[in-house]
């Protein structure tokens, strides 16, 4: 275990047990309540796997109806509530305590409606990511937001984390694409919020929800805006022998009007690393990005004809277009195979911070002296168009005090993220990863008006504890909680 | 026009801070406000309480057209902004609509305005509402406190978004005095498809079958029998797409408008042209675009005019029909010119979601000053 801190479970819960486990079993399928040890053990972490507790029981209801008599019995016996999707976060959102029950959505899992003429899709939560997508793609549609993780992560949690993904600097993330939601509240009373027209008409609960790393509510159902199937894309290699130089072309494309689907930027560790592991055939240089764009054959030609006079102003060491599927396939080869070729070098912590594009190159800089500093390497891979960082820091993990360091450079980051004008996260949530960073990016009066809205949702606090606010600022509200 | 009752004491704070102790003032005293940008987009004669307006509380704070990021005071006006992301040959996508002339106003309308109204035209379609283009803001709640949430970057997950309560919430959450917006380059090449002698039905399938394509419509319309879709591009992208949707919708027959002349139908659009220079209370209903036919043939049944935007997903009613009589027709309708019409402009919600927004409104407003009235009921 490492340095973040999770509250002493509630001893009084631990005692009661077999009480929950029954009362849960009660108003439940057979099926649907899991207690034994061997079988809890594998819900203990999620894709932040240094930090682990395996919960009290685990619910893994079928229907929005389960989850509401779950969440009904959790209220009323004042247990705490973790819910869980695929337990894909990389920032510890599905983490239990031993004293909670994990609500998880991974079997409720029906295409509820497609209407293509009304452009939308409607699914229980607990589909996966790409499903959706596979589901749609006979209609010519498709769900926009792509986590990398959307092979195995689930909509309620994209939702609960407002997910984005590589092509999101055209299409938005995950709240730009929810049109609606069921959501359980924590005392077990569903809410329809939302639905096929583009609303709201009055506060936008659904928006507020989106994001709330499971703070507020439970989502069982959603309506999603899909999208036609764009007729092609095609990516562009650049290589630049500079961060600044690559960095000053993500502004110039951006302000020329080209707006592609997706801006991504490796710098040489990355690069380095990635050579040795997929054989890219990429340059060797300081920073590659990759570009793509959409449209007809025609339409791409011409966008990145204009991506070339832009880039050729800025003396690129390379640019590759890709001229058929194979070409294109085999730009993209080294930046999807990037996270597993930099696990090839060690342990890594992948951090999520974002800064203003124009700051990419001083915060480049910036992170190179800290890794001076802490004496670990780490490596660039992100999503450029936005300035989503993601720096992998390197360490290993069986040699003592290696982890600490590691997460002291990650906050160091993080800092310097929200110095230069930026955010703690872009899109792997706060969770218990970032929690004790939060006073860095509000006051304490900007995190309280977050807290009250919880309140608001979530009067007893028992919604998935110790994550998204720091623990000292959340104990006024919880204690008060109690007494409700 | 509703008339300004004259005893109303018109405030307008020239800072932040300003409009920090003033709030707080009216907090202790238990006063209600009625909150303004440059008061052009709300209907707001009916409520209690002077008149706070952000006018001057103004100015562009900065503007990144290579990070599509721009951050302005709450009381800037909005066509002050406009030019300058023109500039730059940028824009912001959401289109958002002057509704000066179909409420009779002659103020100025604010980027603070904008956001607490969510105000999203034409382009919401293919771009997204306001809400989607808020990056961050800065507000004073009900207490006088100076809050901030989000940031200036186009992703950020960090913490709660209260910028999507913000957003739309017409002031009754707190008082918008700084706005970060993601801004988009403004496509160059243009034109407009006009479908001419077409029923409401035929309007909203030439608008389903449009929008299944990748051709990245960014305004499908109706009104008086003409269905409008407009095409964007950057260079032979427009002819290409104009070409393939004129295929697609063939035989039927299309008027196409240059540039300059889908430019001005589109401001026409956007800010209800249709509507304007009437007294007669007009509605805003949305629905399921499937829906829409139905929708507006009930409502016309009513008397008076309907139009579509959004590829139908809006309906836009203007006649005598009684609030009870529209509502009964579509639940969901929202007043938003009056024309004499009383009772609640906002449609009411399902219990359980009212009873959140009104624990929300308690946090962010508990004396119940800021625009009391206005959404709650």
């Amino acid at each position: 275990m490492s340095g973040i801190a999770m509250p002493q479970p509630d001893a009084g819960i631990l005692a009661r047990a077999p009480q929950i486990v029954a009362a849960l079993r009660a108003v439940l399928p057979e099926d649907a309540v899991i207690w034994d040890p061997e079988e809890t053990r594998a819900y203990e972490c999620d894709a932040l796997t240094a930090y682990r507790c395996p919960p009290l029981a685990v619910v893994l209801p079928r229907t929005t109806e389960e989850v509401a008599a779950a969440m009904r019995i959790c209220h009323e016996l004042r247990v705490p509530v973790v819910p869980r999707g695929a337990g894909t976060s990389l920032a510890g959102g599905a983490l239990p305590t031993a004293d909670s029950v994990i609500i998880a959505t991974l079997r409720l899992r029906e295409v509820l409606e497609i209407d293509t003429a009304n452009r939308f899709i409607r699914v229980q939560t607990g589909v996966t990511n790409l499903s959706v997508s596979a589901e749609l793609e006979p209609h010519g549609f498709f769900y926009a937001p792509d986590p990398s993780s959307q092979l195995a992560c689930t909509i309620a949690g994209n939702i609960a984390m407002n997910s984005g993904g590589a092509h999101c600097l055209k299409y938005g993330v995950t709240t730009n694409n929810l049109m609606g939601a069921t959501v359980v509240l924590p005392t077990g009373e569903v809410v329809e919020l939302g639905g096929p027209e583009m609303g709201p008409t009055g506060l936008d609960l659904m928006g507020l929800l989106c994001g709330s790393e499971g703070q507020l509510g439970i989502v069982t159902e959603a309506t999603l805006r899909i999208l036609p199937r764009p007729e092609g894309a095609r990516p562009v290699l650049i290589g630049f022998d500079g961060a600044e130089v690559a960095g000053e072309c993500v502004a110039r494309i951006i302000r020329s009007g080209v707006l592609p689907v997706a801006i991504e930027y490796m710098d040489d560790v990355c690069l380095r690393a990635v050579e040795a592991f997929a054989h890219a055939g990429y340059p060797d240089c300081a920073a590659v990005l990759i570009v793509e764009v959409e449209g007809s054959p025609a339409e791409i030609d011409h966008q990145i004809a204009r991506i070339r006079e832009i880039a050729d102003a800025l003396n690129p060491v390379e640019f590759r277009e890709s001229r058929n599927a194979d070409e294109a396939m085999a730009i993209w080869k080294g930046r999807k195979s990037a996270f597993g070729a930099m696990g090839r070098l060690g342990d890594y912590i992948c951090l999520d911070g974002t800064v203003p594009v124009g700051q990419l190159p001083h915060t480049l800089k910036m992170i190179g002296e800290l890794s001076r500093q802490h004496g670990l390497e780490v490596a660039n891979v992100f999503h450029a168009g936005d300035g989503n960082m993601h720096p992998l820091i390197l360490f290993n993990a069986n040699k003592p005090g290696d982890l600490e360091r590691a997460e002291a450079f990650g906050s160091d980051i993080l800092r310097l993220c929200v110095d230069v004008g930026g955010c703690l996260t872009g899109e792997h949530g706060v969770g218990i990863e970032k929690r004790d960073l939060m006073g860095k990016q509000y006051d304490g009066p900007d995190l309280a008006i977050q807290m009250a809205v919880k309140d608001v949702f979530d009067p007893r606090w028992l919604l998935n504890p110790a994550k998204v606010f720091p623990l000292d600022a959340s104990q006024p509200w919880r204690e008060e909680a109690t007494a409700r | 026009m509703i008339p300004e009752t004259p005893s109303r004491a018109g405030l307008t704070p020239a800072s932040e801070a300003e409009l920090g102790a003033l709030i707080a003032e009216r907090f202790a005293a238990r006063q209600p406000l009625r909150i303004a940008g440059g008061g052009t987009r709300v209907e707001t004669g009916h409520l209690p309480g002077d008149t706070l307006s952000t006018a001057a509380i103004s100015g562009v704070v900065t503007y990144e057209p290579g990070e599509m990021t721009l951050i302005a005071r709450a009381g800037t006006p909005l066509d002050q902004i406009e030019a300058m992301l023109a500039t730059e040959g940028q824009a912001l996508a959401f289109e958002p609509a002057d509704m000066r002339g179909v409420l009779g106003r002659n103020g100025t309308p604010t980027i603070g305005g904008v956001v607490a109204a969510n105000a999203s035209g034409p382009r919401r379609l293919l771009a997204g509402a306001c809400r989607d283009h808020l990056l961050g803001l800065r507000f004073v709640d009900g207490q006088g406190r100076v809050l901030k949430n989000g940031g200036r970057v186009m992703k950020n997950v960090t913490g709660l978004d209260l910028g999507k309560l913000l957003c739309g919430a017409h002031g009754t959450l707190g008082v918008l005095t700084e706005v970060a917006l993601k801004t988009l380059p403004h496509l160059p090449d243009r034109c407009t498809l006009g479908f001419h002698g077409v029923t409401v039905e035929e309007a909203v399938a030439i608008f389903s079958a449009a929008l299944a394509t990748p051709f990245e419509v960014s305004g499908a319309a109706f009104r008086d029998g003409t269905a409008w879709l407009r095409v964007e591009g950057l260079g032979p992208q427009m002819d290409y797409r104009r070409d393939r949707l004129l295929g697609l919708l063939a035989p039927r027959e299309a008027e196409l408008l240059d540039a300059e002349a889908t430019l001005a139908l589109w401001r026409e659009l956007r800010d209800l042209a249709h509507f304007a220079g009437s007294d007669a209370p007009l509605w805003r209903v949305l629905v399921k675009p499937s829906d829409a036919p139905a929708t507006a043939r009930a409502l016309q049944a009513l008397g008076g005019e309907a139009s579509l935007d959004w590829g139908g997903g809006l309906v836009w009613y203007c006649g005598p029909g009684g609030a009870q009589a529209v509502r009964q027709v579509a639940a969901h309708a929202t007043l938003v010119r009056r024309g004499g019409l009383a009772g609640p402009a906002f449609p009411a919600e399902a219990p359980a979601v009212a009873r959140l927004s009104a624990g929300l409104r308690q946090r962010f407003d508990p004396a119940g000053i800021l625009n009391p009235g206005l959404m709650d009921q």
